[in-house]
């Protein structure tokens, strides 16, 4: 499997099959044969396409996952050197491009350690036995009586490095599948990288300037593209283009009209100059006169009013199969019940990069420069834009500077495509900070309902949770959608979180696609993308029930956090299910000093999420402990605790920085962040309106993982998602008002204060 | 044409005199560790120090910079060893990294006018500087290390 396409049968099954075929095709061993020399020329030998010990000794491990913060290189490799045998000095990353060896190439959902560690493991034992049954014949041993130490092998008191082992050539092991599968794994107490630290491998070279991105590419002979964005993302037409007062203007070239068969970027207008700022300046310079479209006068309120009625229409969205969905009848006949709206606002992602890609074509093939985290998903529609075959199109990788899951919708790299076909020369187009704003794939504004029905003893008989907003994966990649019952399928980004792991009785989750949104801006995943609002509401919510029941909501939520049933977990990603959540809620309350007193307008506030999905769980708990100032509303963020138990961690300094970064992006969210659509578009396009936080507004950390040998799952957004609802929490546990839309402003505070 | 030193090398630029420090450094200079982020002076990517003091190049007009001194990212050590690049390099500061030339900068030229930095003092200094993968507690306790090395140095 190259790249996604709607026929492709394991694509549509459940978004997991897919992976796991993904990773299966992707175990797919070659050999390289040697000659016979022992010498430091020796060809390097390639146990499997996903790594190389040269005859230096140097391990290179091939990395299809994107840089863009989160070390991956260093996590993925070590799993494979563990498993090799080889020393951290001798490993080496490489980040490579598109090729369909590879492979399905996605880095998003926190899946990458999960998804690769099998398949590395395998990989690293396969070239282990190799060089055990190489240097058993170099030594003249028995191959059963030697090990594989620290990139040797050893025999009583002979051993032969790999490197030598290289060298010497006629490297020609093959492994059947057969063989693979019965490769035995290393026992955990004989890891020797895995949870151990280790220096990053990229670290350095972003210390000094070194580091390339995306916006550092550069080919002889380009042209720099400075793209002016239509007012609306769909349905864009250009009637004209006035350019007279660019022409003035130093090194201003022409003003290129995208012609665009996918459809990607519609109503687009590339100015082609010397300099990016001479585009730049020609743009200020330029007339463009668009015609009307159909969302040119959208606004925030309206994309939320429209999913209010679309939740109030029982016809529309999908019901996920979470068991007995039937909850009607208890509603009904429910001692009380409890009802709520939570809704969030539109946010950017405000990536420190801005969008940008250089492309130019070459003997027939298209080369692309540019930072992506879903290159499987933007090669077909760069192959339609071109109108040519997708395998003569190749993205070369460079470092991202920050994904957060925009750079999953790779549809700015059509435009620099096209740009350079219609000037018939490499076109490095970057996007303005304001352009990036106005082109981005936001996370949608969301409204929820959530509803809960209690019996006479404050028991919980069932529970809804409806989710209106735009939908990335149906926009974008519809093939990747799950169905739920009645077979309709429904965009799991958009509603995971909410078939949560509580005992509830009966449970209806039900997930509605927001069509207006749908048509107004292209949704995006933004990181932890449906936890990230439905954990806000059913946090947030858990906390109202608890005290609608008069219960501590810490022991709330230990009541329904049962493990029975559903929830009772399987091996081998959720082994112990709810009660590894119950085990940080309890472990999270206690560092933070849960119960203990405090001073005035002062508040503590819990809230716990199972990760992105039921699939992967990694278990997460947070206490905030917030100050409000009642003269005017604002909240200063003291401290969070938080707690994970991801499994086991395979690289504790790069687990810890991304519990940190998800943990204050959740608070940049919950506090600082957010705009709105005005007139088709999003209100804040630069940092004087759009706020994320800063260093200043930092709160004290306090992170753990619980200690575990369990299956390593995800960690790049599963913090994030606790953060809000543990501040809103902490809001009402201060100054008694519960706030249930986020950007939390003080605003709100103060008036809901009254 | 303007004339200034960059790295201790003496440029001649040809670009016009109102294009951004940023860009003639980037595109006409060939050093690419300076970054665009917002373009508006409040993200702190393009720190570079002019006559050692941190400034924003993507607001500097080239025309402002004639007989300057200007140092980038690529300049401020020879090594890449400068005690702040150690610090960040020791404690792991980078997630994505992008930001990460602007924040040495702004914190080197903040060393260097105040050894004796406060807590407070760091967060003043650092807080125009924005990280998106929000790797601000570590940029605090990479501060510090770096303070206490010039320091002891």
């Amino acid at each position: 499997m190259t790249r996604l396409n709607g026929s492709d049968p394991s694509l549509v099954v459940s978004r997991r099959g897919f992976l796991v075929s993904a990773a299966g095709a992707g175990l797919a061993f070659s050999f390289l044969t040697a000659c016979e020399t022992a010498n430091s020329d020796a060809p390097a030998y390639q146990p499997t396409q996903w790594y190389a010990i040269g005859a230096d000794g140097i391990v290179t491990v091939n990395i299809i996952r994107a840089e863009m913060g989160q070390h991956v290189g260093t996590s993925l490799a070590r799993i494979l050197a563990d498993e090799l045998e080889v020393a951290w000095d001798n490993v080496r990353i490489s980040h490579v491009d598109t090729d369909e060896k590879w492979g399905l190439m996605v880095t998003g959902g926190s899946w990458s350690v999960w998804q690769t560690y099998p398949l590395y493991s395998r990989a690293g034992a396969a070239g282990r036995a190799a060089m055990i049954e190489a240097g058993a014949a170099a030594l003249g041993v028995d191959a059963s009586t030697c090990a594989a130490i620290g990139g040797e092998i050893v025999s009583g008191d002979r051993k032969i490095s790999y490197r030598d082992i290289v060298r010497r050539g006629g490297l020609t092991r093959t492994f059947t599948q057969e063989e693979i599968d019965a490769l035995s794994i290393k026992p955990v107490d004989e890891r020797r990288l895995i949870g151990k630290p280790v220096t990053a491998l990229d670290i350095a070279a972003k210390t000094t300037g070194a580091a390339r991105y995306g916006i550092d590419a550069s080919v002889e002979g380009m042209v720099y593209g400075y793209p002016i964005i239509p007012p609306t993302r769909n349905g864009g037409q250009i009637n004209y283009v006035m350019d007279e007062p660019a022409k003035q203007i130093t090194g201003y070239r022409e003003t290129v009209v995208l012609q665009d068969k996918s459809n990607t970027v519609p109503g687009w207008a590339v100015v082609i100059a010397d300099s990016w700022w001479a585009a730049k300046k020609a743009a200020e310079a330029i007339t463009l006169e668009y015609q009307p479209t159909a969302t040119m006068n959208v606004s925030e309120q309206q994309l939320q009013d429209h999913g209010r009625k679309l939740i109030a229409d029982t016809a529309k969205g999908v019901v996920l199969a979470t068991g007995n969905t039937n909850t009607a009848p208890l509603f009904r006949t429910a001692h009380s019940t409890l009802e709520a709206e939570y809704t969030t606002a539109t946010a950017l992602h405000f990536a420190m990069e801005p969008l940008n890609a250089l492309a130019f074509e070459k003997d027939g093939k298209w080369e692309i420069h540019t930072g992506n985290q879903w290159q499987s998903l933007v090669l077909p529609w760069l192959a339609t834009a071109l109108e040519t075959d997708a395998k003569n199109i190749v993205l070369k990788t460079y470092l991202l500077g920050g994904g957060f899951g925009r750079r999953l919708n790779g549809d700015y790299a059509v435009a620099a495509a096209l740009a350079s076909k219609a000037t018939g020369k490499p076109v490095k187009m970057i996007l303005s900070r304001e352009a990036d704003s106005k082109f981005d794939s936001v996370r949608s504004p969301s409204v929820q309902k959530l509803r809960m029905a209690f019996a006479k003893d404050n028991s919980v008989l069932a529970m809804e949770q409806h989710v209106a907003c735009g939908w990335p994966t149906e926009v974008m990649a519809p093939f990747f959608m799950p169905a739920g019952e009645d077979n309709k399928p429904y965009d799991p980004f958009a509603i995971n979180g909410a078939n949560h792991w509580y005992s509830v009785g009966a449970h209806k989750v039900r997930a509605v696609s927001n069509d207006l949104a749908n048509a107004t801006f292209r949704p995006g995943w933004l990181r932890s993308v449906g936890p990230g609002f439905t954990n806000w509401a059913l946090e947030s919510f858990m906390d109202e029930a608890a005290h609608k029941a008069k219960v501590d909501p810490v022991q709330f939520r230990l009541g329904l956090l049962k493990a029975e049933g559903a929830n009772a977990g399987t091996a081998p990603n959720s082994v112990g299910g709810a009660s590894r959540q119950a085990n940080v809620v309890r472990l999270a309350a206690e560092r933070a000093g849960w119960g203990q007193p405090l001073p005035a307008d002062t508040g503590l506030g819990l809230a716990t999420s199972f990760g992105q999905e039921r699939d992967m769980p990694t278990w997460v708990a947070c206490v905030a402990r917030v100050r409000v100032d009642r003269s005017t509303g604002g909240v200063r963020v003291e401290r969070l605790t938080l707690v994970a138990d991801a499994g086991t961690i395979v690289d504790p300094d790069g687990a810890l920085a991304q519990m940190q970064g998800a943990s204050l992006w959740g608070l940049s969210l919950a506090l600082h962040e957010g705009t709105g659509f005005e007139d088709g578009n999003v209100k804040a396009l630069n940092l004087g309106a759009y706020t994320p936080l800063r260093i200043a507004d930092t709160p004290e950390l306090d992170i753990t993982f619980v200690d575990s040998r369990e299956a390593p799952v995800g960690l790049g957004e599963p913090a994030t998602t606790v953060v809000g609802p543990a501040i809103g929490n902490a809001i009402f546990n201060a100054v008694g008002v519960r706030m249930r839309h986020i950007p939390i402003s003080a605003a709100a505070i103060k008036a809901a204060m009254g | 044409m303007t004339r200034f030193r960059l790295n201790g090398k003496e440029i001649t630029a040809e670009m016009s005199g109102d294009t951004p420090l940023l860009w003639v450094i980037r595109d006409e200079a060939g050093l690419t560790g300076t970054k665009y982020g917002c373009g508006i002076g409040m993200c702190g990517a393009c720190t570079v120090h002019l006559n050692g003091k941190a400034m924003r190049s993507c607001i500097t007009p080239l025309s402002a910079v004639e007989g300057a001194d200007i140092t980038t990212i690529e300049g401020l050590d020879p090594k890449g060893a400068h005690p702040v690049q150690i610090a960040w390099q020791e404690l792991q500061v980078p997630q994505c990294g992008y930001c990460q030339p602007g924040q040495i900068m702004q914190a080197a030229a903040a060393l260097k006018d105040n050894p004796d930095i406060s807590d407070a003092d760091i967060d003043a200094q650092m807080t125009g500087n924005l990280c998106r993968c929000m790797t601000y507690p570590r940029i605090r306790a990479a501060v510090r290390q770096a303070a206490n090395a010039m320091k002891g140095g």
